[in-house]
């Protein structure tokens, strides 16, 4: 199998003033289609540095990166624009929606700036990406009438629009509470059986469970990379929460 | 093509989103173009006033009337030697041949006494064409003939002020005045004229036959002035230098010397009162350029804050695909929107402020397109010229950076 994404020897390196801060000192990475990636670490062991390397919002110091088998590791700032609209999702901790703008259209956004236009349809599309994430009813309610969970599956569907190789999620739950947390990561796990790869940032370890394999960071290297042994369902998650809730009512 | 909809649409929507502010910061604008088209338009049609006043006159009247002239050296002024004769009229009337009429005119004033009341006016003495010439029409009566001329009779044609002032409300046709103690008979009143360009009014003068006034009421030879009309407009050059050739010849002037008098024509007159007007128009207008100016710097300063408070969406819009060149599109569109819908408003606003000055106050103002149009197009170039540096600025930020921005 081709794999997706193909790291090697990336280093990144800082320059604050006179001092240099190496955030990623060598790192090597390949994660195939289809697979459920969980980057952990503390903050600063250079998993955002890591992450933004890949979303290709930044370029590397050196080493070569292959997303789709195409080097991107050294390119213009528009090419790198347009990669990101093509085969990258970005889903961040904080949602980042634009305000007083309906749902629907958060989801269309990516869609405007695609040059190919490979997607006739821009409202079928987000009102489609919408029905997965189980919000085909809330198109055109705006960001502050939704909940955090409802904001961030928002945030979901406008990743999957633009039918990208890679869904990012830099710390999806940070900002949820943990029942909702669940509902997100279910999300995830959907998308993901349907074959969609995702790389999520998480410093949670029992969000990192829902992954299918974890990357640990530490120091700007990769400490271990293992598959998870105990995988969660969050659909089981939810169901037993659920019967936890109704044993408490009762 | 379909972007630029797009966009547009986007710029529209985020200047909907601040009703309040987007109006504030066109307003700047707003005034800008207004003022400048109603400027502008309050100039045109107080030129227009005047040019219409003075070709009311006659359109291809001549005036020739004694230039300063220089007895060993010294200049004593214009018209300080008046040499203007009756022979100088006949002269033109009978020689030139692309003059339709010509006029000797007598200047005299004095107290017009009639009717139990008095009033002092000029007295201009004229021959019958001067009718024709100066484009006077007659109210009642009649103006009076060559023969009344040739017989130095004591008749009078009154301006319509002249009438107010001695007769009131009476019919003074076949009514006996005084002037200077010389008994004279009205025969007409003219129609109102007005004021002239420079505010005179032309309805206070009384007019009688040249030789009548020459003789009976100056005792004199020389005339003031000859006041002529060419056969067409286009001819107007050419009767201008006929009159120059038999004056000089009349007056004895030798070849090389300059010539003691002055010719000048309808458009000439109307070009020197224009020219003043002209001046004040543009500097009216350049005053209300300035406002568009600082109403440009008002949309840079709200542009500038908008990209900062917008930091986070334009990092989002950037991680989703945007390059930096559509960011520069959509906040370079959002100016230019806001300034244009400023214009826009703008113009609407200056036509009502011309239908308000038009019909309740003396003041005429009238639109010019062409200014409409220039001033519309500066808007648009205001907001492109002062809504570049905050879309650089836009289009240059980091997305990471962008993205975390609190």
């Amino acid at each position: 199998m081709k794999p997706v994404i193909e790291i090697k020897e990336i280093k990144k390196t800082y320059h604050v003033g006179e001092i240099q801060v190496h955030a990623l000192r060598g790192v090597d990475l390949t994660v195939n289609s289809g697979e459920f990636i969980a980057i952990m670490g503390a903050s600063g062991s250079g998993k955002s540095t890591l992450m933004n390397l890949i979303g290709c919002l930044d370029e590397p110091t050196s080493g070569r990166y292959y997303l789709d088998g195409i080097d991107v590791s050294s390119m213009p700032r528009d090419e790198y624009a347009n990669i990101r609209n093509q085969k990258i999702g970005f889903v961040f901790q904080g949602f980042n929606l634009l305000p007083r703008t309906t749902a629907l259209e958060n989801v269309e956004l990516p869609l405007f700036y695609d040059r190919t236009h490979r997607i006739k349809n821009h409202q079928q599309a987000a009102r489609d990406a919408l029905e997965i994430v189980g919000l085909g009813h809330r198109l055109t309610s705006v960001p502050n009438q939704l909940s955090g969970g409802q904001q961030q599956r928002v945030a979901i569907a406008r990743a999957l629009v633009n039918k990208p190789s890679i869904i990012l999620a830099d710390e999806p739950t940070g900002n949820l509470d943990s029942h909702t947390s669940v509902e997100v990561m279910s999300v995830f796990q959907e998308l993901n059986d349907q074959g969609i790869t995702i790389i999520l940032v998480t410093h949670e370890e029992d969000i990192s469970t829902y992954a299918k394999r974890i990357v640990e960071m530490r120091d700007g290297r990769i400490r271990k990379d293992h598959p998870v042994e105990q995988r969660l369902d969050a659909k089981t998650v939810l169901a037993t929460l659920k019967e936890d809730a109704d044993d408490e009512a009762n | 093509m379909k972007q630029i909809k797009n966009l547009l649409k986007a710029s529209f929507k985020s200047i909907m989103k601040n009703r309040m502010r987007s109006l504030l910061t066109s307003l700047g604008i707003i005034i800008g173009v207004s003022a400048v088209i109603v400027m502008v338009g309050i100039g045109a049609g107080s030129q227009k006033r005047i040019a219409d006043e003075i070709s009311s006159m006659g359109s291809n009247m001549i005036i020739v009337f004694p230039s300063f002239s220089q007895r060993g050296g010294v200049s004593r002024g214009a018209g300080s030697f008046n040499r203007f004769t009756m022979d100088d009229v006949k002269a033109i009337r009978e020689e030139a041949t692309q003059i339709k009429s010509v006029s000797a005119v007598v200047m005299a004033s004095g107290q017009i006494i009639g009717n139990g009341n008095n009033w002092s006016c000029q007295i201009q003495g004229v021959d019958p064409e001067y009718l024709d010439i100066r484009g006077l029409e007659l109210k009642s009566g009649e103006f009076f003939t060559e023969k009344d001329n040739r017989t130095c009779k004591k008749v009078v044609v009154l301006g319509q002020t002249v009438v107010e002032n001695i007769f009131g409300d009476m019919d003074p046709i076949g009514q006996k005045i005084r002037i200077r103690n010389t008994p004279f008979t009205v025969i007409g009143v003219l129609r109102e004229k007005g004021q002239d360009g420079r505010g005179q009014d032309q309805d206070d003068i009384a007019y009688a036959p040249s030789l009548t006034v020459l003789y009976r009421l100056k005792g004199d030879r020389f005339i003031n002035s000859i006041n002529a009309s060419s056969t067409t407009l286009e001819s107007i050059d050419k009767a201008q230098e006929e009159i120059s050739v038999i004056l000089r010849r009349e007056h004895k002037i030798d070849y090389g010397e300059e010539d003691d008098f002055m010719v000048a024509n309808q458009t000439e007159i109307t070009e020197m009162a224009s020219e003043t007007s002209r001046i004040m128009t543009m500097l009216l207008g350049a005053v209300a350029a300035v406002s568009l100016i600082v109403g440009g710097i008002g949309i840079m300063n709200i542009m500038l804050v908008s990209v900062t408070e917008r930091t986070r969406e334009i990092g989002i819009r950037m991680s989703v695909g945007a390059r930096s060149h559509d960011i520069l599109t959509q906040f370079l569109l959002e100016s230019v929107v806001l300034s244009l819908s400023g214009g826009i408003i703008g113009i609407l606003l200056s036509v009502v402020i011309a239908i308000i000055l038009n019909s309740w106050t003396s003041i005429n103002t009238l639109i010019q397109p062409v200014i409409v149009i220039i001033s519309f197009t500066f808007s648009g170039a205001v907001g492109i010229f002062f809504g570049f540096y905050p879309a650089v600025k836009a289009s240059k930020l980091n997305p990471i950076e962008a993205l975390r921005y609190e």
